[in-house]
């Protein structure tokens, strides 16, 4: 177990553990988080499972570790590692399961005082429209040649069939399409379990919820973004579902001979990688892009379902219901990137679990309309609490590989946030507090309870005392549908 | 052989995701014990009035890879077929399993799992038999 002994606290909530903690570390593990959040951190097994991905070959610079860090399997959750592109390594279980998470935030001028009667509604209409819970199937059924194009174009594909405009695909990272996706290095369980779930939301911590714009902290970047301060925004936090977790089993399972293979040993067989330019390692870096575009082309699908019910609610009650796009992200990826390190200008595969790319100011990458500000990151609360829209900064591209914090991070287990509260007791605290619920399981609801999580707020103290990120605004919940 | 009294599935606490210890008096058991509990974790519960058979193979490099090779599949038919197995033979070589299993429609599921981990996964030999710890992505 690790104590502060074990950490060298360099700057104001910056840590590090020096790689001669353990004789497998190859490089630093660097640590954004305050003396308080360390305190929560560690009580489970986050830093060592730091330490543990410091040992993997072909890394360089450090292994990055956010605020809202939390014990996952093999690499934390909240964790960033950058290897040599193309010869480093890449590691199915150092991006997760749930490949390219994410979340989606559409922006409206719809004033929230003036349609606080109609949350109800709009609560109702949102989980007709968008399928939710477990084992939700996707709101149409694709043929296996609609499935190659998503899995080969993601939001492209939405343009084509009429769900998507070309607004959206511009406010979305890489524009919707990870180039260089392999669906036929895709299985075809996989695949199967692809041609149910398109636009579905499924379950466990993934939500739709409406909040309103409740305090603007940069009137600049919040213009730019198109967020109005009193007005309704929507965020849409889903994966690849089934699709993305299969070619996850199916990789880190085809690799546990590779350690033997490629010469290197593990502190953990959930690790196990392959070089980038090796066919294995091309084969997953293949079919993670085909699931990054699957999760795009989902949330696209979800965002266009979102704006249906909208629709429904409002029209002939408010002028303009009309929902933009502010940005789509991902915090679950491995991505190509260039970063200077140590000095040197490197192509690098950034992994990020739990974690969402912060690209500053004129950084290739983000869209054109937001090269001045930075690239918007967005970072949902626990249900119940603020969320938060950031701007990525060029500190972010020095410390973190341009990442940043994804969310509030868990303290509780599910048993123990069971334990703590009933669903239906949950249901009524919200309703108090005059969030509408719609949830799918009530056990599943009293899981996410916010007092499961760390204090968002805290966490978004730290990345921006840090200088990962710049404050735009931040959201209010008003309507939640969980899974 | 009676079963020890020990022998069985208990959940472990994990932060975020799901956690199981398993003991059984023989491999062959230790497998079909990690088949109930991920059940019992999904909270999956089954029509038993039909019922539907079927073999399954499954390839690894060790009996560990082996573990996750079943459950991943198993997992991989309740969530696509909605199908869960309660008859379970196993006959578990060096690096496959092939299996007959008997199975009824799920009529309730109540969490969905994502994945089986190898997560500092060690199949173990304990003087009463096998334990290993097992965690699940949820």
């Amino acid at each position: 177990m690790f104590t502060f002994k074990d950490l060298t606290e360099i700057r104001p909530d910056e840590w590090v553990i020096s790689p001669s903690y353990r004789s497998d570390m190859r490089l630093p593990v660097h640590i954004f988080a305050s003396r308080k959040m360390l305190e929560q951190v560690l009580v489970d097994r986050s830093l060592e499972q730091a330490v543990n991905a410091s040992t993997l070959p072909g890394l360089v610079g450090n292994v990055i570790v956010m605020p809202d860090v939390h014990q996952g399997y093999g690499f934390p959750i909240g964790g960033v590692a950058a290897s040599l592109y193309p010869t480093g390594m890449i590691s199915p279980g150092a991006i997760g399961y749930d490949i390219n998470c994410g979340v989606r935030l559409l922006a409206s001028t719809i004033k929230a005082e003036l349609v606080s009667a109609y949350l109800g509604d709009l609560a109702t209409a949102m989980n007709h429209f968008c399928p939710s819970g477990v084992g939700s199937e996707g709101l149409v059924r694709i043929s296996s040649s609609d499935l190659e194009q998503v899995l080969r174009h993601g939001s492209r594909w939405a343009l084509k069939k009429g769900y998507a405009s070309e607004a959206d695909l511009m406010r979305t990272e890489e524009s919707g399409c990870i180039d260089g996706a392999l669906p036929e290095k895709v299985s075809d369980h996989a695949k199967k379990r692809g041609l149910t779930q398109l636009g579905s939301l499924g379950s466990g911590n993934h939500f739709i919820e409406i909040d309103v714009v409740d305090e603007i902290f940069n009137p600049d970047a919040a213009a730019v973004m198109g967020l109005q301060f009193g007005c309704l925004v929507i965020q849409i936090h889903c994966g690849s579902r089934g699709l993305g977790h299969q070619i996850c089993t199916d990789y880190v399972q085809q690799l546990q001979g590779a350690p033997r293979r490629y010469h290197y040993t593990l502190p953990d067989r959930e690790l196990v990688c392959a070089p980038m330019d090796s066919t294995e390692g091309q084969a997953y870096l293949g079919a993670m892009r085909a699931a990054a575009n699957f999760a795009f082309a989902n949330r696209q699908m979800l965002a266009w379902s979102a704006r249906r019910a909208f629709e429904e609610v409002f029209t002939g009650k408010v002028k303009n219901w009309q929902l933009h796009q502010v940005y789509d992200l991902a915090h679950n990826i491995g991505k190509i990137e260039t970063h200077i390190i140590e000095g040197k200008e490197l192509k690098v595969c950034v992994h990020r679990k739990g974690a969402t790319r912060a690209f500053g100011p004129n950084t290739p990458g983000v869209p054109p309309e937001y090269a001045m500000i930075g690239q918007p990151v967005i970072i949902p609360g626990s249900m119940g609490t603020a969320s938060w829209v950031l701007t990525g900064t060029n500190a972010s591209m020095q410390k973190s590989f341009g990442s940043c914090c994804h969310g509030a991070g868990r303290l509780m287990s599910r048993a123990q946030a069971k334990r703590s509260v009933r669903g239906e007791v949950l249901i009524r605290e919200l309703e108090q507090q005059g969030i509408h619920i719609k949830a799918g399981s009530l056990p599943g609801l009293a899981e996410e309870t916010p007092a499961a999580y760390k204090d968002v707020d805290e966490v978004i103290k730290v990345v921006c005392d840090t200088g990962l990120a710049h404050k735009t605004a931040r959201l209010k919940p008003l309507v939640v549908i969980k899974g | 052989m009676s079963a020890h009294p020990n022998h069985g599935v208990t959940e472990v606490s994990h932060t975020a995701d799901l956690a199981l210890r398993i003991t059984a008096e023989s491999l062959e058991q230790l497998f079909i014990k990690a088949a109930e509990g991920m059940y019992s974790l999904a909270g999956v519960k089954t029509d038993q009035s039909i019922l539907s058979a079927r073999q399954l193979i499954v390839s690894g490099i060790d009996p560990e890879s082996l573990l996750v090779a079943f459950l991943s599949e198993l997992l991989y038919l309740l969530e696509e077929e909605k199908i869960a197995f309660h008859y379970i033979n196993l006959g578990i070589s060096a690096d496959s399993i092939t299996c007959s299993i008997t199975g009824s429609p799920v009529s309730q599921l109540q969490k969905s799992i994502k994945a089986v981990t190898f997560h500092n996964l060690k199949i173990q030999t304990t003087a009463e038999g096998y334990e290993t710890t097992l965690v699940f992505d949820v």
